[in-house]
């Protein structure tokens, strides 16, 4: 099985393009994720908490739903293309492509960046940034020479957390790509259900697990440190 | 001093909601839309509610989830609480890093992984496939995040409140029904409530689990989803948001009605 495994270029080309999609779809969420954590942080407390409770709302709202309702916005007479029209842009083809794949798992995973670095920015000594302002550090350096290396825990753990779950993504590609955008998650589902072949679908599964298993010690271990550190 | 947010955090905090938000929002606007397009307004309708009330397979499906939610997060919650508690209290038992990292794996595995496992599980033991099976699988990976939930309120409880009820005559079992458990109850419940909707949400590992006669709805959804947008899918996800947002609005109401409850009585 794992002999076919790697004579057969699909599933080659299926892990890495998994991974390329995960690791952009990572990048992609830390860029928006960061200004709005950032963002967050220095609001008021009460306003903190409504913001915080409205990150973790799609969390609890079905996973599906949310894929489907880009289905509505991005097909060829959705939403956005009608907007598209309407500021005189071309119509664009945009489902089932790997660009709405690349949507979807920002969209999806956003939370998942969001709660980690908000918790590791509202933590945060601002009498630090005071004291870099007063030795005359530009706002901007501060950023980068305080603010951002005291938040590297929560950009860790926001990374790991949406790119472990996007490699092994089954409903976003399936929903939103089209054949161009190969995912293993999806490949694994072809296997089992159209293709009835299990053990060969378990070698792939297997192949997925282990290299997913050094970014979930990474997690782990990264869990393990905060924990040490709040007690 | 503490400085405000900027005009750059603003807009960022906009745009990341607005990006989070609108298309839940389209969809439920949608879901009330006479016409069957998307980009055209027919005027304000609840035709396509009315339809789903016919819809008897849509019916079935959702009354399976629900009896498959109910029982696997009470089982979870009763489950996950017992591997919190041993986690915390056990100590340094043999193999205690291997049980932690057994209990944690599922939050963080594929969900295409786990359900493939299960699948092969219960095809190794030959236990036949539906609905057992999807309530036996739901209740395995919900039982993690219960664990996790109620370890973290595990944690801060002050465990000489136990010793003392045992001190005072209480055998270990009541002291734990009548001090612990109200102390960490906030957290049962909301391992349980999580568990639920874990459960309500799934189709990755229901798929892959369920057998004839076993449809869930998220299952159900999906079958249609790929047969493209509906103005009758659109409603039936308009009531699945409604009744989740109303569960988490009812609970964060009690948690602060509790909070300022236990104020008032100091």
């Amino acid at each position: 099985m794992y002999k076919r495994l790697g004579e057969d270029p699909f599933y080659l080309q299926a892990y890495l393009s998994s991974l390329k999609f995960a690791a952009t779809g990572t990048v992609l969420a830390l860029l928006v994720g960061y200004p709005m954590a950032y963002g967050m942080a220095r609001c008021r407390p009460g306003v903190r908490s409504i913001l915080l409770m409205l990150v973790i709302l799609p969390f609890w709202t079905s996973f599906l739903i949310r894929v489907y309702a880009w289905v509505g916005i991005l097909k060829p007479e959705g939403l956005l293309n009608a907007f598209l029209k309407l500021i005189g842009l071309g119509p664009m083809t945009l489902l089932y492509t790997p660009a709405a794949v690349q949507i979807g798992l920002v969209y999806s995973y956003l939370p998942f960046m969001v709660l980690p670095l908000y918790a590791a920015l509202e933590r945060q000594d601002h009498t630090l940034l005071e004291a870099a302002a007063d030795l005359g550090s530009p706002p901007w350096k501060s950023f980068w020479q305080v603010t951002f290396p005291l938040s590297i825990p929560g950009v860790v753990a926001g990374c790991l957390l949406c790119f472990i779950p996007m490699v092994g993504e089954f409903v976003i590609p399936d929903l939103l790509g089209g054949p161009g955008s190969l995912m293993i998650g999806r490949s694994i589902w072809m296997e089992f259900f159209a293709n009835r072949d299990w053990p060969f679908a378990s070698a792939v599964a297997i192949v997925l697990l282990i290299t997913l298993v050094l970014p979930i010690v990474l997690y782990q271990r990264q869990q393990a440190r905060a924990l040490e550190e709040r007690a | 001093m503490r400085r405000g947010p900027s005009w750059f955090n603003l807009v960022s905090i906009t745009l990341g909601f607005a990006f989070l938000y609108l298309p839940i929002v389209l969809l439920v606007v949608w879901s009330f839309n006479a016409s069957k397009l998307v980009t055209v307004w027919g005027g304000f309708s609840t035709k396509w509610y009315a339809a789903l009330l016919q819809d008897d397979q849509l019916l079935s499906a959702a009354w399976v989830t629900i009896r498959v939610g109910l029982l696997s997060a009470t089982i979870a919650t009763v489950v996950g609480t017992l591997a919190a508690i041993a986690l915390v209290r056990g100590g340094r038992f043999r193999g205690r890093t291997f049980f932690s990292g057994m209990v944690y794996a599922p939050m963080v595995m594929p969900e295409v992984i786990m359900g493939l496992a299960l699948l092969l599980l219960f095809v190794a033991v030959q236990f036949d496939r539906g609905f057992w099976t999807v309530m036996l699988a739901h209740t395995t990976f919900a039982l993690s995040y219960v664990a996790v939930v109620v370890h973290s309120r595990l944690v801060t409880f002050d465990r000489q409140l136990e010793e003392a009820a045992q001190d005072l005559g209480c055998t270990p079992s009541r002291a734990f029904l009548q001090v612990t458990l109200p102390n960490i109850f906030p957290a049962v419940l909301a391992g349980w409530m999580l568990a639920f909707t874990l459960s309500l949400d799934d189709l990755v590992i229901a798929s892959f689990t369920s057998g004839p006669g076993a449809t869930t709805l998220p299952m159900r959804i999906y079958s249609q989803v790929r047969l493209g947008v509906t103005p009758e899918i659109n409603a039936v996800c308009t009531l699945l948001i409604a009744v989740v947002a109303t569960g988490i609005i009812i609970y964060s109401l009690v948690g602060k009605w509790r909070a300022s409850g236990a104020l008032a009585k100091r």
